[in-house]
C-alpha cells in the first residue's frame, strides 16, 4: 500500500475500555465481561447468524476461562479472546464442511445493483455485499476496519503475516466494491473497469 | 496520466466509504444487548472455581 492509511481507531464510542492501557493489570476474569459485546459482534460478522454466533461466543468463553493461565497479563486480552473465537470458528467450519452459506437466501444469484448515483454507498447495499464476502474477508475488514486493530494485532489474531493482513484487507475491499457493482465512479468503471479493479485489488499479489 | 489520479482518488474515497459503512454496521452489532446466558455462564464458571 502506498498511501498511508491513518490508523482510524474508532472513537471511544466504539472501543470498550482497553485493558491495561496504563500498564495496570486487570484481572482477566473480570475484564472478560467487558468484551462480551465485541465478541458477539465479531462472532456475528463471522457466522452471519445469531444462533451460531451465540454458540461460538459460549465456546469461546469456556475455552478462554479454562486457558486463562496461558494469557499473558498486560497483553491485549481482547485480541487474545478474538483469536480463540476465530480459531474455534474455523475449526468448527472445517468439521462440518457442509457450510450453510445461504441460510437467509442472501446469497441469491446475481444481485449486482448499481450504486446510488451520487456515488455514495447506500448502507443496505453495503451490508448485503458484506454478507457475501468470505469469512476471511469479513474477518479482516472487521478487525482492521471496524475494530481498529493494528495490522500487527490483526496479524497475531489471524495467525498470518502482517503483509497478508494488508493484502487481504485490500482484496476484501476490492471484492466488496465489485459486489456492489462499483469500482467507484461509474465512468471510471466503464472506461477502465478491469484496470480500476486491478488498482483497487493491487494486493493481487498472492498472499502467503 | 489523469486516469491514475482518478483511480487513486476514487480508491481512497471508496475505501473511506467502505470503512465508514463497516464501522456503522459493526456499531449496530455492538449496541445489541448481550444475552444473559453469557453472564450466567461466566457466573457458573466463577462458581465452579470458588467451590474448588
Amino acid at each position: 500500500m502506498t498511501s498511508h492509511h491513518p490508523r482510524s481507531r474508532p472513537g471511544s464510542r466504539y472501543a470498550p475500555p482497553q485493558v491495561a492501557a496504563d500498564g495496570s493489570v486487570e484481572d482477566p476474569r473480570t475484564a472478560l465481561t467487558s468484551h462480551l459485546q465485541s465478541l458477539r459482534a465479531f462472532a456475528i460478522s463471522l457466522t452471519r447468524d445469531a444462533t451460531s454466533a451465540d454458540d461460538l461466543v459460549q465456546d469461546t468463553i469456556v475455552k478462554a476461562w479454562t486457558n486463562l493461565d496461558k494469557f499473558q497479563p498486560g497483553t491485549n486480552l481482547k485480541a487474545w479472546l478474538f483469536t480463540i473465537l476465530r480459531n474455534t470458528f474455523y475449526s468448527d467450519r472445517r468439521k462440518n464442511r457442509r457450510e450453510v452459506q445461504d441460510s437467509d437466501g442472501v446469497h441469491a444469484a446475481g444481485l449486482v445493483e448499481k450504486p446510488a448515483h451520487d456515488g455514495r454507498l447506500a448502507f443496505s447495499e453495503f451490508t448485503r455485499a458484506f454478507e457475501k464476502l468470505s469469512p476471511e474477508h469479513r474477518e479482516v475488514l472487521v478487525l482492521v476496519g471496524a475494530e481498529g486493530f493494528s495490522y500487527e494485532e490483526a496479524a497475531q489474531t489471524m495467525g498470518v503475516a502482517k503483509g497478508t493482513v494488508k493484502s487481504r484487507a485490500n482484496r476484501a475491499r476490492a471484492r466488496l466494491a465489485e459486489l456492489m457493482g462499483m469500482a467507484e465512479g461509474e465512468e471510471v468503471l466503464s472506461a477502465t473497469g478491469a484496470e480500476t479493479l486491478a488498482v483497487l485489488g493491487r494486493a493481487a499479489v498472492p498472499a502467503a | 496520466m489523469a486516469k491514475s489520479t482518478v483511480s487513486e482518488n476514487t480508491r481512497t474515497n471508496l475505501r473511506r466509504q467502505i470503512d465508514e459503512n463497516l464501522r456503522r454496521a459493526y456499531q449496530e452489532e455492538l449496541e445489541r444487548e448481550v444475552p444473559d446466558k453469557f453472564r450466567e455462564l461466566l457466573d457458573q464458571l466463577r462458581g465452579k472455581e470458588t467451590s474448588k
